[in-house]
């Protein structure tokens, strides 16, 4: 019976997972290679390929690696500061600037935390009780990853657009949504939701129910049970969705580009203001701003191989007596 | 089943947070992606099938699937020399290039876009060069294919790597003490048994590059009919208020992606009754 949905292995979700944008959580998967003796190639071994073709495909895997992605990085830092060091803080502290990092945390901060409330509910719904139709649930929740950005700003635009299904009546009433906050952070929430629930689910099924029934069946009332019992369990795996998701809303083009209006000061982000400024050839000011994104994306990556390491501890399943 | 009932019966909550959980995905997912079905619906059947096989949007859709295309077979082979040496070998600075292998999916689109423009384009550091050979790259549909390139491979890389450290030993050393030199045993008995996870993760570099916008549009040039990518085109009609030129487009490109994801899960499935669970 344990085949019946696709996620009780703990394997199985996180592969099966990799959509789109959310393959960054795929590799949780690859904690596992961090436990299991890996093949180690000694020349006697019969198990591996002769010495020039290992060098042939290491040489590949690393030239490839070093063009395509280490080259890229770096050219963001040397062109950021290719007109020295004070021209990339004075880049940074243009007022066009400041506005776009303070929108960009503002949006940030509403759609993690709106995120992180709805995953915690979301994954307590569907990892802790059993119901028909859940495979379908999940698979809903993920849709977003499988969205291009530019549909996922499309759908919102066809609501509260001018041209909309509810642009004329928002206009009467002087709500606006697109050009605005509320579309950008919309948009934004849209392309992250799946994020937190979706780190949350594979690890709470793992962990059972056996804890949080012994807490109910010792009076704790559902919310003492929650805070005391399940959200230590899972701190660790809720961090790590929260991270990716930060990550995400800090650094989405797309579908924020098609509902903000680009209105300079005050609708862009810093992934547009890096947009914006770079087809008006101010590649010193943008690739500053581009900077900031590159360090976010990298502190993610470093904070996210810690974070690995711990869920590792939290998938222990907990169902085992102790 | 005995245990489903216990779980419904003894903790609280059920009601309230699936009652929850679907309102907000109902308000954030579900109505935005029927709304964007109702507009279609607008259109007569003759009207869609006008917009879509006009030449301009017939290109776009040519060079967005056409390119993900021709990225994922690339992102496949690379990914599968890139897993065989990360996983099978050892070499300075293989834990820092595994970690690198993220950095497709942790860098904004936007951020990666500028960066491959700067980098391909005439006067930049493989531009300059490949100019000289009287390759130009920026601004054509190859940068567009690079572009690609870039974001896709990930998804191979992370899909086929658990798969091939878990890859039970024992089958290598039978092949190899039935008498098969080491190329067969690699071509006719490892390489077979990755296949379900190297087509899924080809499916999904494909799917992320026909709908990848930020990385692309730098480098793309936009061209129309030349170097014009689907998603622009969406952008580019929705800036001229033809909504319904950009919903016929995007629903196209939807219901491609639902196919890709529909093909994912069936592999998976049949990823999981070949290999054997441990």
């Amino acid at each position: 019976m344990s085949t019946q949905t696709s996620f009780v292995t703990p394997e199985a979700p996180l592969k099966a997972y990799a959509s789109t944008a959310g393959a960054a959580i795929s590799s949780l998967s690859r904690r596992e290679a961090r436990e299991r003796p890996r093949a180690i190639a000694s020349p006697k071994d019969f198990r591996t390929e002769p010495g020039p073709v290992r060098f042939v495909i290491v040489a590949l895997a690393v030239s490839f690696l070093t063009i395509f992605v280490v080259l890229p990085l770096v050219v963001v830092f040397a062109s950021a500061l290719s007109k020295g060091i004070s021209a990339y803080f004075a880049a940074l502290a243009e007022p066009e600037a400041l506005s776009a990092i303070r929108l960009t945390l503002l949006v940030a901060a509403i759609s993690v935390g709106l995120n992180l409330l709805f995953g915690v509910i979301a994954a307590w719904a569907i990892a802790k009780f059993d119901f028909p139709g859940k495979t379908f649930l999940v698979t809903l929740i993920d849709l977003p990853f499988s969205v291009s950005p530019v549909i996922s700003g499309l759908v919102f635009v066809l609501l509260f657009g001018a041209q909309g299904y509810w642009g004329t009546w928002l206009q009467a009433h002087n709500i606006h949504i697109l050009f605005a906050v509320p579309g950008i952070a919309l948009a934004t929430i849209f392309v992250t939701f799946p994020f937190v629930a979706r780190s949350l689910i594979p690890l709470m099924q793992e962990q059972g129910t056996l804890e949080e029934e012994a807490a109910i069946s010792l009076g704790a009332s559902g919310l003492q049970t929650f805070f005391r019992v399940t959200l230590p369990n899972i701190k660790w795996g809720l961090l790590y969705g929260v991270l990716l998701c930060n990550a995400r809303a800090m650094g989405e083009f797309g579908a924020v580009s098609v509902v903000s209006g680009h209105i300079r000061g005050e609708t862009n982000t810093m992934p547009l203001l890096v947009e914006i400024l770079y087809n008006e050839y101010q590649f010193v000011a943008s690739f500053a701003i581009a900077s900031l994104l590159a360090m976010l994306a990298l502190i993610t990556l470093v904070v996210k191989t810690v974070l690995e390491q711990r869920l590792d501890e939290e998938l222990i399943p907990r169902d085992d007596p102790r | 089943m005995s245990t489903a009932v216990a779980r419904r019966t003894s903790l609280p909550g059920f009601g309230l947070t699936m009652g929850l959980t679907l309102t907000w995905l109902s308000v954030i997912i579900l109505i935005p992606l029927a709304g964007l079905f109702l507009k279609t619906l607008e259109l007569s059947p003759a009207q869609f099938w006008e917009i879509l096989t006009s030449r301009r949007t017939l290109n776009a859709l040519r060079i967005s699937f056409g390119l993900s295309f021709a990225a994922a077979c690339v992102n496949l082979v690379m990914g599968t020399i890139i897993v065989w040496a990360l996983v099978r070998y050892r070499f300075p600075g293989r834990r820092i290039f595994d970690a690198i292998v993220d950095i497709p999916f942790a860098l904004p689109t936007a951020v990666a876009g500028v960066a491959l423009t700067q980098l391909f384009a005439q006067k930049g550091w493989l531009g300059a060069p490949l100019a000289e050979l009287g390759i130009k790259v920026a601004f054509t549909p190859i940068g567009i294919f690079i572009a690609m390139v870039f974001i896709g491979i990930p998804f191979v890389v992370r899909t086929v790597q658990p798969v091939l450290i878990d890859l039970d030993p024992e089958i290598e050393e039978a092949a190899a003490s039935l008498g098969a030199d080491r190329w067969h045993t690699v071509f006719r008995v490892i390489l077979p048994s990755l296949i379900p996870a190297l087509l899924t993760g080809f499916a999904l570099a494909f799917a992320r590059a026909v709908g990848e916008y930020g990385s692309v549009i730098f480098i793309a040039g936009n061209l129309p009919n030349v170097s014009e990518i689907a998603p622009l085109l969406i952008v580019i009609r929705l800036s001229e208020f033809r909504y319904a030129d950009a919903t016929a487009i995007a629903v196209v490109m939807l219901l491609a992606s639902f196919v890709i994801i529909f093909a994912v899960n069936r592999l998976q499935r049949w990823a999981q009754t070949r290999i054997p669970a441990h």
